[in-house]
């Protein structure tokens, strides 16, 4: 599973980096930054719970 | 010469280079493209038969041609369009049948001149698949892929997040196969004289002839050419090759450099549309940067925070760079900048921008550290060389 963001829905709340910081980032601007490789399976709990918590339903988990 | 030879725009011009066009059975066709070897003139260099073949497998599918070019530096479509437009339309009718689409879209800038010659040559036929004219904002992304789509679907043209591709979910949801006109000629000559034909010049895993544009004039030639017998090298410092996603090429390298995607790839640039633009040694690569990276900039869609934040930070700082006043700490930032776009867009815009600033930085090192340190170049006062459509606005 991939953790992908729809740049043109995000407007930057942040919470998927407060909810996912092992693989989330955030720019200057605040525009999160993502880490584009499969993540390691401790990790899938955390970025379902970070893609529902975002706002705008910006973070999109993709399967390989 | 292949697609340039009617001697005008007229059907009967046409038929006289040409021929009337007879589409072979539907199979034959997808073979003899895939035969060819033809990859997408638009500027990524994609299989044709590959995308023909996915779309050909859905249901309803649908074909959409696009004229809208967008590289200020090129002119081969908009010279196809209004010298050769039965060629791409021939092209857009061989592409339905291939894929079995009784539906045929064609995009053009609004206000291109080819427009009225375009909409006549249309009249003048009788074309099985129906031909409908789009006419698109003449805006840099507009006549990216989806944004293309998105404006037949809702009349934004602004690209959507990917997937579905267009190939998938295009037009009316349907599968659609977008290809660039200069695609849709070559494919209006290989459904005439096959796949053995069209390989028979060029480079043999690119095979045909390629439009490109250099120094403004566009020339048909074998893919596989050297950019030294397009451009004259001598009083240049660099070429800039692909387009404003393209790169930057020091003249040195430019010497031995052939245009096919696999060399533009291995020297770290990208083919793109066919653009090649020489820059003398009289000229500032820093400044023409600027103005490029200051459109780029300007030409953002507004709809991802990376690009409409990122892009204009960076023109900022290559225009800081090329006309002072220059703080040396924003070469920090600028390098920050460069490194966190690339991918973070909707399209392919902020990636493309990137490239295009980096190898500036590259092939310009040497002006770079005479800039910062105060002593820009005299080439600063020349007159610019790439276009850069501004609508009036000032790029400083």
């Amino acid at each position: 599973m991939r953790v992908r963001v729809n740049p043109i829905d995000c407007t930057a709340h942040g919470l998927c980096a407060e909810l996912l910081p092992e693989w989330i980032s955030r720019d200057e601007w605040g525009y999160p930054v993502v880490d584009s490789q499969t993540l390691p399976a401790q990790l899938v709990k955390s970025a379902k719970r970070a893609a529902a918590a975002c706002p705008t339903l910006a973070l999109r988990l993709q399967q390989d | 010469m292949r697609l340039l030879t009617a001697a005008g725009p007229l059907l009967t011009e046409h038929l006289g280079a040409h021929g009337e066009l007879q589409l072979a059975d539907r199979q034959q066709l997808l073979e003899a493209v895939e035969g060819a070897g033809l990859l997408g003139r638009g500027g990524a260099g994609f299989p044709t038969a590959r995308k023909m073949r996915t779309v050909a497998a859905g249901s309803r599918p649908v074909v959409l041609a696009n004229g809208c070019e967008g590289e200020p530096a090129s002119g081969k479509d908009a010279l196809l369009l209004s010298r050769h437009p039965h060629l791409v339309l021939d092209g857009l009718q061989a592409a339905a049948h291939a894929v079995g689409a009784a539906e045929a879209h064609l995009a053009l800038h609004r206000g291109s001149p080819a427009l009225p010659l375009v909409r006549k040559a249309i009249a003048e036929r009788r074309d099985r698949a129906t031909v409908t004219l789009h006419e698109v904002e003449p805006r840099y992304v507009a006549s990216e892929e989806s944004a293309l789509i998105n404006h037949v679907n809702t009349g934004v043209a602004k690209p959507v997040f990917t997937p579905p591709r267009p190939f998938e979910r295009g037009i009316g949801r349907r599968p659609t196969l977008v290809n660039n006109v200069e695609t849709l000629a070559h494919l209006a000559l290989i459904a005439r004289h096959g796949a053995a034909w069209f390989r028979a010049v060029g480079d043999p895993e690119e095979p045909g002839t390629q439009l490109f544009t250099a120094d403004g004039a566009v020339v048909e030639v074998p893919t596989g050419t050297a950019v030294r017998s397009l451009l004259d090298l001598r009083g240049l410092q660099a070429v800039l090759v692909g387009g404003y996603f393209g790169t930057w090429v020091g003249v040195a390298q430019a010497q031995d450099l052939v245009l096919t995607h696999r060399d533009l790839r291995a020297a770290g640039g990208a083919l793109g549309a066919g653009v090649l633009v020489g820059l003398p040694a009289t000229g500032c690569g820093l400044v023409e940067t600027a103005r490029v990276a200051t459109f780029l900039a300007a030409e953002n869609a507004g709809q991802c925070g990376p690009c409409f934040n990122g892009l204009p930070s960076i023109a900022a700082a290559v225009r800081a760079l090329a006309l002072g006043p220059w703080d040396d700490r924003t070469m920090t930032d600028l390098d920050r900048w460069l490194g966190v776009l690339a991918g973070r867009g909707a399209c392919r815009h902020p990636d493309g921008a990137v490239r295009f600033v980096l190898s500036a930085l590259t092939v310009f090192a040497a002006d770079v550290v005479e800039h910062r340190a105060g002593r820009p170049c005299k080439g600063v006062h020349s007159a610019p060389v790439l276009p850069v459509p501004l609508d009036g606005r000032s790029w400083t």
